[in-house]
């Protein structure tokens, strides 16, 4: 527990700073949304016709007018990216930091297992996700409660789901890659979270690639999809979490083994 | 019993040396000090010995627990001040002491309490901003506070002024009374000489000596300062030569009665013959490579 403890308190700050973030956009665009629903029946056919933007976007697939369609697509972008480059952030930087701010040789000359320190690690990775996570929920409900609208439980919170497996996904790998670096570098995280979204774009714009929903968890994350069929593709969920959980088992592995430097 | 015992201890970076078929004992109770410049193997050594890096081959063992397989159980009993005293950004001194503590399931509130005021130490401040010689002081109760039965430590006077080192020195003394035996790496060998009661000199990634300071420093070569007007070029033995205004200063392993016939001729003011003292028989080891002195 004192580790967990530990890194929580690290990293309040920045955890502090990404929820509030994430949860003030989201919130800004619940807000704006009546505004938007008087303006939409004109823009809609526009958005809806912008060929492969629109795709991407999943734009062709549910209605900005429609508190849902419009959250789904906001949603995507706004916690999709905001949360998958805070999960990566945090997951890539765990272990390595300890090696960049040499700080590996206080913790590790410590009775404490290796192994101890890449659980207690990993679980305060996936606290963190969670706080932002649970945050931002509130925050969303709150802000759709507050314009009036009926609040879409389901989509809503199958939505969220989908996003928080997607960060956890992202936190794994970028986890495991952790254990690899010496000095951690955000710039990795934050690339593989990127390029993650774009796959998944691009996965949208064309069908021939569209075997890239396999590879990037923005696959099964896809809110244009998920309140379309409303249900979560449970097939590439479960191969995203075999990513997350390859990162995972690579961390310990490595970090178990590893000569500090 | 051996608080430390290195058997054969390797280790490669890549192809890099860092240590070859290092053995060493230390025995329980004992003030051991391990000298060698910067880049010998002295770090090597310690980091192995705490299982922050692999061996390549060999084994170490402290209180008879091998490092690997009783990691854990090795580093309850040890406390380690690294010569870079680096600490989480943000924390304050205080949080920093708790969180050692805490990471080794220990209250040691009242002897933290102690270090830090024979020490000098302001607990409220933030790490970040404390001076090199005040984060080695954190070090030190951080290694301290949880009465270890073995404290390993890497330079740990570099940037303690000549005050808090002797207060440093004399807490390691009282520890050492006690029963802790103390493992010193340096590069200072006035420090290991005045402390340590063992020592084992490091070149290269071995062991060149090892046994008591005393033994270390006593050899057959003495000191001999000479003022006057002398050469003593007829003389064998003779090292370390050096020419001053006033006279001349060498080590000499020779008959001391050949030395003597050959000064008697000459017009001398004044003479000294001394001990060399360890600094110039660790120069020695080093500058001639054969790690021998006669």
């Amino acid at each position: 527990m004192t580790m967990i403890r530990h890194e929580l308190k690290q990293n309040r700050l920045s955890l502090l700073v990404w929820t509030s973030a994430v949860g003030f956009l989201l919130a800004v665009c619940i807000l704006i949304f009546p505004e938007m629903k008087e303006e939409m029946d004109g823009v809609s056919d526009m958005f809806a016709s912008m060929g492969s933007f629109t795709e991407a976007f999943g734009m062709d697939k549910v209605s900005f007018g429609t508190l849902t369609g419009f959250y789904a697509v906001e949603c995507g972008n706004i916690l999709g990216l905001g949360g998958a480059f805070f999960a990566a952030m945090c997951g890539v930087s765990v272990l390595s930091k300890e090696e960049k701010e040499h700080t590996a040789e206080f913790l590790l000359t410590h009775p404490v297992s290796r192994g101890r320190i890449v659980t207690d690690k990993l679980a305060a990775v996936f606290f963190q996700v969670l706080i932002l996570n649970g945050a931002v929920y509130v925050f969303s409900i709150g802000s759709i409660a507050l314009i009036g609208e009926e609040i879409p439980w389901e989509e809503v919170s199958l939505l969220h789901l989908a996003y928080l497996l997607l960060q956890v996904e992202v936190a794994g790998i970028c986890f495991g890659i952790s254990a690899f670096l010496r000095h951690g570098s955000m710039g990795i995280g934050l690339g593989v979270a990127a390029v993650l979204y774009f796959l998944n774009l691009i996965a949208n714009i064309s069908d021939s690639a569209e075997f890239l929903r396999y590879i990037t968890p923005f696959g099964y994350a896809e809110g244009s999809d998920i309140v379309t069929n409303m249900s979560l593709d449970g097939g590439l969920a479960a191969l995203g979490m075999l990513y997350g959980a390859i990162g995972i088992g690579a961390a310990y592995v490595k970090y178990c083994g590893k000569d500090i430097g | 019993m051996n608080a430390i015992e290195l058997r054969g201890l390797t280790k490669f970076y890549g192809k890099s040396r860092g240590i070859t078929d290092l053995s060493l004992t230390v025995k329980e109770g004992e003030f051991f000090g391990f000298i060698g410049p910067n880049g010998a193997g002295k770090s090597t050594t310690i980091r192995t010995l705490l299982g922050l890096i692999k061996s390549t081959s060999g084994s170490a063992a402290i209180f008879g627990k091998d490092t690997v397989r009783e990691k854990k159980n090795v580093l309850a009993q040890v406390g380690y001040m690294p010569s870079e005293a680096v600490f989480y950004p943000g924390m304050r001194v205080r949080e920093v002491i708790r969180l050692s503590a805490r990471l080794r399931k220990a209250d040691c509130a009242d002897e933290a309490d102690g270090l830090c005021r024979r020490l000098g130490l302001d607990v409220s401040k933030k790490v970040d901003a404390l001076s090199f010689g005040n984060r080695k002081k954190v070090s030190i109760v951080c290694a301290l506070q949880h009465h270890p039965r073995l404290c390993i430590l890497d330079e740990p006077t570099s940037g303690l002024d000549p005050l808090m080192q002797r207060e440093f020195f004399s807490i390691l003394k009282e520890r050492n009374a006690q029963g802790t035996t103390v493992f010193l790496s340096s590069h200072i060998l006035s420090e290991i000489q005045r402390n340590c009661t063992r020592a084992a000199i490091i070149r290269e990634g071995k062991v060149i000596a090892c046994d008591s300071v005393e033994a270390l420093s006593k050899t057959s070569a003495k000191r001999v300062h000479v003022q006057g007007e002398v050469s003593v070029s007829a003389l064998d033995h003779v090292r370390d030569l050096q020419q001053n205004e006033s006279g001349i200063s060498f080590l000499y392993g020779g008959d001391i009665d050949a030395l003597l016939r050959i000064l008697v001729k000459q017009k001398i003011s004044d003479l000294t013959i001394s001990e060399p003292d360890l600094e110039e028989i660790f120069l020695h080891y080093y500058l001639d490579g054969k790690g021998d002195i006669k």
